[in-house]
């Protein structure tokens, strides 16, 4: 039984939006299914994925439509925490965004399900804590960062297989006043 | 090899009973000894709400290292020993005859068996003895028995009066889990729910007096670590610091409780005594450092570090800080627990892309996997050392799995509701 397709499908449009490597081809094309996404975290709702509306969206234009809202999500491959390029030039516009304000940014680091549980919950906080660190080096404001892990406890995507896992691989960024 | 015994083992229960955990036999030793486990004789009257030999029976067989055999290959039904012919039962090919005799007594514990255990061969009785319970808890009683035929006859005190404590998730709308903290009996009944959540909870683990219970609950909105005593069903906030509260162990002695706390910046395994509430750091380093567990003796700290690049077991001595590797094959080896003999380590260990439960040996430093299948996290080995426990994936849901540390024996405990997950053993509940 495949329980993800509609995760896959909310999180392939925010994939295909974010991704300047475009390698979300093979979770594209999912569709239908009964629904099982997480696709209403306070990240989520932000909606920047909705807004394109297609899963061929040219993802080099999304820093330009994204502007004036704050919040994302930002991919992370297998067992790493490394910042990929896709990810610094989406953190480099939400830093921009967020100059000048002085709410509070809450970053959420998850991990796929692979592996041992509070291993994961220390990936995750490993991969809020370079999104944190970035967005200083880009001016923001320490005191305006909170950082939690939730590990492999929160996965986006329910499904046991690649797609499922690199859109679980994933720190949450949300804006509050 | 895999010699499958029975692929669904049916439990007399009661009916109304929901037991959501079922036990599924996969795998038994080669020669599993029979036993003849007769029916009891009862001279309360009224009927009993279980059939305590039905339990022993299936306590044995779950061991995997026992054939018990059809009541109706039984040429007869005796309850004391004197009744017992050996020729009958060696035709019928039982190596070992076990007969009983339930009566009611005055006091709370109203409930009294007598049992004898006969070696057919030996052609003698090699063990009897009186267990007493309540007459709504007669699968303790049974439990109790089977503890004892088993040491007899294994060498090994039995553990099937121990229970289990694991994470039930049931996806209850889009993008909201309900998560219960869960105590059972070890072979998955009396299944009770002690607490229950919107947010996630993992790492349960034991006091080793079996009274209380410590668990990380996201109830707050961010991880803290909790304790529960089972009796009285009280909670509280062991910590709550900035960032990571994890996987809190405690100590042998039950006087201080190891954890991972990342409130310095990164994850680092902390000694919190539990009287003072002091804490001391263990192992400090830039790298993870996680999922801590005690040295049999409670002089030592093993845990998961990345410092050398990928996850890895090391072991901190506590008094003068050594720290030294203990797993080197492989790129992914974390979780550990040692065996209680300390004579080795189960854990996680990947293997082509896999997640198995493996146990490595300290004398030739040998990795050998344990399960069959690929995503298994989190094994914690029952008090008499003889299974482990696990969690892995079967048919797309979490379940629990067992493994005997020789590998030789198997079992599922699939939740018919729920995934199910984090699976700890308890400890003795009893000195002995």
């Amino acid at each position: 039984m495949i329980a993800s397709k509609p995760a896959k499908l909310s999180a392939a449009l925010l994939f295909a939006a974010f991704l300047v490597t475009g390698c979300s081809s093979t979770s594209t094309t999912d569709g239908g299914g009964d629904s099982t996404s997480s696709g209403d975290t306070a990240y989520d709702s932000t909606a920047q994925g909705q807004a394109y509306g297609s899963d061929n969206v040219d993802s080099s234009t999304s820093g330009q439509d994204a502007a004036g809202r704050i919040g994302t999500i930002f991919y992370f491959d297998f067992d790493k925490s490394e910042l990929r390029g896709d990810v610094r030039a989406k953190l480099n516009e939400q830093a921009r965004l967020l100059n000048g304000k002085s709410g509070i940014v809450r970053l959420e680091g998850h991990a796929d399900e692979r592996g041992t549980r509070e291993y994961n919950i220390a990936l995750g906080e490993r991969r809020a804590m370079a999104v944190a660190n970035y967005l200083a080096s880009q001016g923001v404001a320490r005191s305006q960062i909170e950082t939690i892990s939730y590990g492999e406890e929160k996965p986006q995507a329910l499904g046991h297989d690649d797609s499922a896992w690199s859109q679980n691989r994933r720190v949450g960024l949300s804006y509050s006043e | 090899m895999s010699r499958l015994l029975v692929l669904f083992f049916a439990f007399v229960v009661a009916p109304l009973s929901h037991a959501a955990l079922t036990i599924e036999i996969t795998q038994g030793v080669d020669n599993p000894t029979s036993i003849a486990v007769v029916p009891f004789s009862y001279s309360g009257g009224d009927s009993l709400t279980q059939n305590i030999p039905a339990v022993i029976e299936s306590d044995l067989y779950r061991s995997g290292q026992f054939a018990p055999m059809d009541q109706n290959d039984m040429l007869s039904y005796p309850h004391m020993s004197q009744d017992v012919h050996y020729r009958d039962w060696r035709a019928v090919g039982a190596e070992y005859v076990l007969v009983g005799r339930v009566s009611k007594i005055m006091g709370p514990m109203s409930i009294q068996v007598e049992y004898e255990l006969m070696d057919v061969i030996r052609q003698k009785k090699i063990l009897s003895g009186t267990v007493k319970g309540y007459s709504d808890k007669l699968r303790a009683v049974a439990h109790n028995i089977s503890d004892d035929v088993y040491a007899q006859l294994s060498g090994i005190r039995g553990a099937f009066s121990t229970k289990i404590l694991y994470v039930a998730a049931n996806n209850v709308s889009k993008g909201q889990f309900r998560y219960r903290m869960m105590i059972a009996d070890s072979d998955g009944h009396n299944e009770k729910t002690i607490f229950e959540s919107s947010e996630p909870m993992l790492s349960p683990t034991w006091s080793p007096d079996g009274k209380n219970v410590a668990y990380v609950s996201f109830e707050s909105g961010k991880a803290a670590i909790y304790t529960q005593n089972l009796g009285t069903g009280r909670r509280s906030r062991l910590t709550d610091f900035p960032g990571i509260n994890g996987a809190p162990a405690w100590s042998p002695d039950g006087t201080r409780m190891a954890m991972v706390l990342s409130k310095d910046g990164n994850p680092d395994i902390f000694i919190m005594d539990l009287d003072s509430k002091k804490l001391t750091r263990v192992a400090s380093h830039f790298a993870i450092e996680t999922e801590p567990s005690w040295t049999v003796d409670g002089k030592g700290i093993i845990f998961t570090s990345d410092r050398g690049g990928k996850p890895q077991i090391y072991k901190a001595n506590l008094a003068d800080g050594w720290v030294e590797r203990l797993t080197f094959e492989g790129d992914y080896n974390a979780r550990a627990r040692l065996v209680p003999d300390g004579s080795g380590l189960v854990m996680i260990h990947r293997r082509n892309g896999k997640f198995h439960v493996a146990l490595q040996q300290f004398e030739n430093g040998r990795i050998r996997l344990l399960s069959k299948t690929d995503m298994d996290e989190s094994p914690s080995i029952a008090a008499n050392g003889a299974m482990l426990m696990y969690a892995t994936q079967y048919r797309g849901r979490g379940i629990l799995a067992a493994v005997s540390i020789d590998g030789s024996v198997r079992y599922r405990l699939p939740s018919s509701s729920s995934d199910v997950r984090e699976p700890a053993w308890s400890p003795f509940f009893d000195k002995k």
